[in-house]
């Protein structure tokens, strides 16, 4: 499978993942976005950008917990709000669809 | 020795001949299973098969046909959600879809039940008309998660299927690192036994963790389960990362006319073999001649077999409450545990008590989210830094009343010699 971003032809696995990390751009995230119908902002693109360092620094996505308890320190919050918070930005669930938008591989496993 | 006629080979001419006009691909091996005495899973998928003719329920038994020719399984896990949850659908692709196209994918929801397991028919039956529109039709109730699970849907499906089961008053399950799906026995609604409101309990703890099950986000799972009495019916102490199960503190009841009734309908030897012999502890007296007997309550450690057998003349104490235990779990990191008692006795009759142990358990589960490492119960967590540091973290003063270990190996039952002093 592929996606078209302006003009140019991006491989991706068949739920749409990116398959090479270095295919991403903010036009190509903007993309996948408007498929999974998130309206990006400053917020989306502040977690977009994390798990991007994260991916980057560990080579693996960031649990769940891990990107929770930082969006919390990074917003002075609870845990609870800022999982409340995180499903707000992506309803499908931040593993899923932030992942996606970062142009990160696909979570697997149950979590 | 016995030819197996036609098994593992569906594409014999006899067979082709014998399915003529049927829905489903002949299955020689699964048809086995429709043998003997039992009911078969087989039989109900077949003939729900035929009736709706669903190509999803012809994929799978010959998928499964197929399992059983080659000895292997061949689902595979994923992430598939519906909007505003992390968990409660249980994903499982096939590996081989390009083998059994129709069986290509069969997802399955969990939905909570209410407490206790109580349903009206008419839920019952708006789920079942919801399944089987959207979904294949077949439920598993319930296994030890705790749910009603719904088995076999498409991914493009779940969303249209999960707003309608929530419009009708249902709502998806925990799976992962959650807080699970809890369970419990049919407490004071149906039995004499009840030491408190474990279904209210049950109501409140869901109400309270419900975010925490829908998005995973813990070490692990962790699982509440609340037994009316020691009896345990919902099987906590073994199963659950916390486990209520309701006592008393102060002494049996005991009705000696209805022990008198007792004595004169099974005679005196009954009671000797039955109640005073078969007790643990030895609390039980009785003189030969009367129709009374006498309990040492110190010596009590709530077995409840006495109980349990004269139902009518005995009964749990008038200073009802729980007993928290926490830590059950099956083999993970560490092998087979039961809950150690980490608070011996609470009341919990007002919605303010009630509250005071869900503030507790706040406590403690954050606790171990921060303490835990990936993949731990909280069971383990405590072991790995030790039952002191458990205690202090969370508050809970150390209590003589406490017990670690109520025994070592769940497997084990002692058998009660009652010939022994």
């Amino acid at each position: 499978m592929s996606l078209d971003v302006n003009g140019t032809t991006i491989e991706v696995d068949e739920n749409g993942y990116l398959l090479s990390l270095e295919d991403w751009s903010e036009e190509v995230a903007g993309k996948l976005a408007e498929d999974e119908e998130i309206e990006m902002n400053d917020q989306h693109w502040e977690i977009v950008n994390f798990l991007r360092d994260y991916y980057q620094e560990f080579q693996i996505a960031p649990a769940v917990k891990v990107l929770t308890k930082a969006i919390a320190k990074k917003n002075d919050i609870h845990k609870k709000e800022a999982s409340v918070f995180l499903y707000e930005l992506f309803p499908n669930g931040p593993g899923l669809q932030a992942c996606k938008i970062a142009g990160l591989p696909k979570p697997t496993g149950c979590v | 020795m016995e030819d197996i006629k036609g098994a593992g080979n569906s594409g014999d001419g006899q067979e082709m001949e014998d399915n003529k006009g049927k829905f489903l691909n002949p299955t020689p091996i699964l048809d086995e299973l429709e043998g003997g005495q039992w009911p078969s899973f087989i039989t109900g998928f077949k003939e729900l098969g035929e009736r709706t003719e669903k190509p999803m329920i012809r994929g799978v038994l010959d998928q499964l046909e197929y399992s059983y020719k080659t000895k292997m399984g061949y689902w595979k896990g994923g992430m598939v959600t519906v909007k505003g949850y992390g968990a409660g659908i249980i994903t499982r692709y096939s590996m081989i879809k390009d083998k059994f196209p129709e069986a290509k994918e069969f997802h399955t929801f969990r939905i909570q039940p209410a407490a206790g397991l109580h349903y009206s028919t008419k839920m019952l039956r708006e789920v079942c008309d919801i399944w089987e529109k959207h979904g294949s039709g077949f439920m598993n109730m319930h296994g030890q998660s705790g749910n009603l699970q719904l088995i076999g849907i498409e991914q493009d499906k779940t969303q249209e299927c999960f707003d309608e089961l929530n419009q009708a008053g249902w709502d998806l399950g925990g799976a992962g690192a959650t807080v699970r799906t809890a369970a419990s026995c049919v407490g004071p609604a149906r039995c004499e036994q009840a030491c408190y409101d474990n279904l209210k309990v049950h109501e409140k703890v869901l109400k309270n963790y419900a975010g925490m099950t829908h998005r995973p986000e813990f070490n692990y799972k962790m699982k509440f389960k609340f037994s009316a009495c020691p009896n345990d019916c919902a099987n906590a102490i073994m199963r659950a990362d916390v486990a209520l199960i309701g006592t008393w503190r102060d002494s049996i009841q005991i009705e000696q006319e209805n022990v008198k009734e007792w004595i004169d309908e099974y005679g005196e030897d009954a009671l000797y073999e039955q109640v005073v012999n078969m007790c643990p502890t030895k609390a039980i007296s009785h003189k030969v001649g009367t129709s009374t007997i006498e309990i040492e309550n110190k010596d009590c450690v709530r077995c409840m077999h006495c109980l349990n057998v004269m139902p009518k003349a005995l009964s749990p104490g008038k200073e009802r409450g729980a007993s928290l235990l926490m830590g059950g779990k099956n083999t993970l990191k560490v092998g087979v545990n039961i809950g150690s008692m980490m608070i011996p006795f609470m009341k919990l009759d007002t919605d303010e008590e009630i509250e005071e142990f869900i503030e507790q358990m706040d406590e403690i589960i954050d606790w171990w989210d921060d303490a835990g490492f990936d993949h731990e119960r909280i069971g383990e967590t405590i072991e790995r830094v030790g039952m002191k540091q458990f205690l202090e973290a969370v508050g809970i003063k150390a209590n003589i009343d406490m017990v670690v270990r109520p025994r070592d190996n769940p497997y084990y039952k002692k058998k009660y010699d009652s010939t022994a002093d």
